[in-house]
């Protein structure tokens, strides 16, 4: 018998403990931001505690953050979360990158970005979408604020082995159909919590010719599917990456020596497998109140079958039967660590360029991190959205959770590219449609969803 | 951390599946600096309607069940965000038990370092205890693996470690930090790419 990806990795961080229990594991990266530390910090102070590891720990302030006038935040509350991060980083003497810093962004896009994130890895962060770093072949998972403070005490963290699940992607994708829409077919396909208890490892024909921001996107939401862990094996994609980045090794040789150990054994060395042929997904659209609820962009919307089903709908004030393409949509949002990096803005744009926004749509753009927004900016990306009537704003975390200015106002309908469609995620009472970035441009110039492979030449 | 052994106490269900943290706690309480407080936020969304009154209708809001201690709930409890924020306000509000089909792995963690006992039991044994009167009391004996209701003895599975930390209520970086040398052996091995 094998070993898989995750079972390679994990063996390699066992610091104390057998399998069968929870184990201590070593953490080789610790990404902290500013609403998941600042009691971790109190309890590093009250207990006369320092921060073991400063060199394996990183900081960044996203969830807070305006997108527009970043400097000046009018929320007291907010500020204060901002500033104590700040405090924090100087008094244990972390790095941090700041507001207004080139590096700073959405800590899961600048993890990466930086090249902190790297095969071979425990990577941990107080986000459940730690998951998106697993696209490098890392183990990485989201921790709650006492694991942070475990974390930062310690460097290590008490967890009990999951079980492992290969998920093989096979087949071409259609021209048109994203790999967000492979993450979220999974789901709906799957349910909301087949994942849990599970270190789910993506495999396959599919994934190997995936770009690394694609490869992130379906890690990303990996938890929205109940798994913590996402993981991919690491390649020359993933080397190629990495390569020249700001914290990767400067002789990569070596490293990529070390990390070519990582890929799992056999198929047969995984607790469960699901296969799943991408070559036939339609784009998905979600229409009700968490991830799993969402269909085929050219598909009726389901039945009601329980209270649950019901219970979205009228949060949704959507009816069954109709299509997903009669949803009407009035403000789309293109961001997030789902689909906020330089290639979903692309995409976006490709679809954006030459059209105008509809008549009753708001858009807004959101970069993932202040690169992000100056690499588009370069290739005038920025231009093509603003001449569509889209509003291009700073990079943050923005309406994705809405604990910032960004808020999608009540019983707006609203296509954004990211993670989660949850009551109230995006502001009171706002409805959520979950889409790729390409769909979420194109709803904005249709005013509702199209099946954009039909309508490449819109 | 607050060791829990027997409990008896009073229950609150919210049946519906999947209730995630946002529902728990919503985003905009998450900007405090401390643990505490979180309580009277708990399912915001949920319990106070739109100029800010409590709704009448939500069970929380209920007057004979202000004083319960055990949350019965649908299926994969605490999904989505990591917040421990959704922990601290179910503590805070009083909550001691959960009793679900099942938990995020994340919020279960959370669960563990914060002396909330989260108990997994099948839906028909859920539906049965949702349908107890607000002052039938039940018990859940943890070293027994039991909840005890009425004549009703249903048992239930947790992990040895975790069950030892509830009972034991203790602090864990106290207990990981006697590793030390463990830890600093590993650091010593572990490849470092320059």
């Amino acid at each position: 018998m094998g070993k898989t990806l995750f079972d390679k990795l994990w063996e390699k961080h066992v610091v104390s403990g057998e399998e069968g229990e929870p184990q201590l594991i070593y953490v080789d990266l610790h990404l902290v931001h500013e609403v998941t530390s600042p009691q971790a910090f109190e309890g590093l102070r009250t207990n006369k505690r320092t921060v073991r590891r400063p060199d394996r720990t990183f900081a960044t302030m996203d969830h807070n953050v305006p997108t527009k006038d970043i400097f000046n935040i009018k929320d007291q509350i907010s500020r204060k979360q901002i500033e104590t991060l700040r405090a924090n980083c100087k008094e244990f003497g972390l790095r941090l990158a700041d507001m207004g810093n080139e590096d700073q962004g959405i800590v899961h896009v600048i993890g990466p970005q930086l090249g902190l994130t790297q095969p071979g890895e425990i990577v941990v962060c107080g986000d459940s979408h730690t998951a998106t770093h697993g696209a490098f072949g890392s183990i990485a998972f989201g921790i709650g604020t006492s694991e942070v403070e475990h974390v930062l005490a310690t460097q290590t963290i008490w967890q009990l082995k999951p079980k492992t699940m290969g998920i093989h992607l096979y087949g071409k994708l259609q021209e048109g159909v994203a790999a967000k829409d492979i993450i979220m077919a999974l789901i709906a396909q799957n349910g909301v919590d087949f994942g849990t208890g599970y270190a789910v490892e993506f495999f396959g024909e599919t994934v190997k010719q995936l770009s690394m921001e694609n490869r992130m996107t379906i890690c990303n939401m990996a938890i929205e599917g109940g798994a913590k862990m996402g993981m991919m094996r690491p390649d020359q994609t993933t080397f190629d990456y990495l390569k020249g980045r700001k914290y990767a090794p400067k002789n990569m040789d070596k490293a990529i020596e070390y990390w070519k150990q990582f890929y799992t054994d056999d198929v047969a060395d995984y607790d469960t497998v699901i296969e799943f042929d991408v070559s036939t997904l339609a784009p998905y659209v979600s229409w009700g109140t968490n991830p799993s609820m969402a269909v085929p962009v050219n598909a009726t919307l389901p039945k009601i079958t329980d209270m649950n089903v019901q219970r979205a709908y009228d949060y949704m004030d959507l009816k069954p039967s109709i299509k997903a393409t009669d949803i009407p949509i009035q403000w789309i949002f293109i961001g997030s660590c789902t689909n906020g990096r330089l290639a979903d803005i692309q995409e976006a744009a490709r679809v954006m360029k030459g059209h105008h926004i509809a008549k009753n749509v708001t858009a807004w753009i959101v970069p993932g991190s202040r690169t992000v927004k100056n690499e588009a900016e370069k290739l005038g990306l920025d231009q093509i959205f603003k001449d569509a009537g889209c509003e291009w704003r700073e990079p943050g975390c923005s309406a994705c959770l809405a604990m910032n200015p960004d808020k999608i106002p009540a019983g707006i309908h609203c296509a954004s590219t990211t993670n989660r469609n949850f009551e109230g995620r995006q502001g009171k009472d706002a409805r959520t449609h979950l889409a790729s970035p390409a769909m979420v441009a194109a709803a904005a110039i249709h005013g509702h969803f199209i099946d954009i492979r039909q309508e490449e030449a819109i | 951390m607050e060791a829990i052994t027997i409990h008896k106490g009073t229950t609150i269900p919210l049946m519906n599946n999947n209730i995630d943290t946002d529902q728990i706690i919503p985003k905009q309480f998450l900007k405090n600096i401390l643990k505490v407080g979180y309580g009277q936020h708990l399912f915001h969304d949920w319990r106070f309607l739109d100029d800010g009154t409590p709704n009448p209708d939500f069970i929380l809001n209920k007057e004979e069940r202000k004083n319960a201690t055990i949350l019965i709930s649908g299926d994969n409890f605490g999904c989505g965000s990591s917040r421990e924020h959704a922990a601290w306000a179910l503590k805070d509000w009083g909550f001691k038990i959960i009793i679900a089909g099942g938990y995020s792995d994340i919020f279960f963690m959370n669960c563990t370092k914060n002396g909330i006992l989260p108990i997994i039991l099948p839906q028909s044994v859920r539906n049965t205890l949702a349908q107890l009167a607000p002052d039938d009391e039940i018990t859940v004996d943890l070293p027994q693996q039991k909840v005890i209701c009425r004549d009703n003895v249903y048992s239930f599975e947790i992990d040895a470690t975790w069950k030892q930390k509830f009972i034991d209520g203790i602090d864990d970086i106290e207990l990981t930090l006697k590793q030390e040398e463990k830890i600093r052996n590993f650091e010593k091995n572990m490849p470092v790419f320059e």
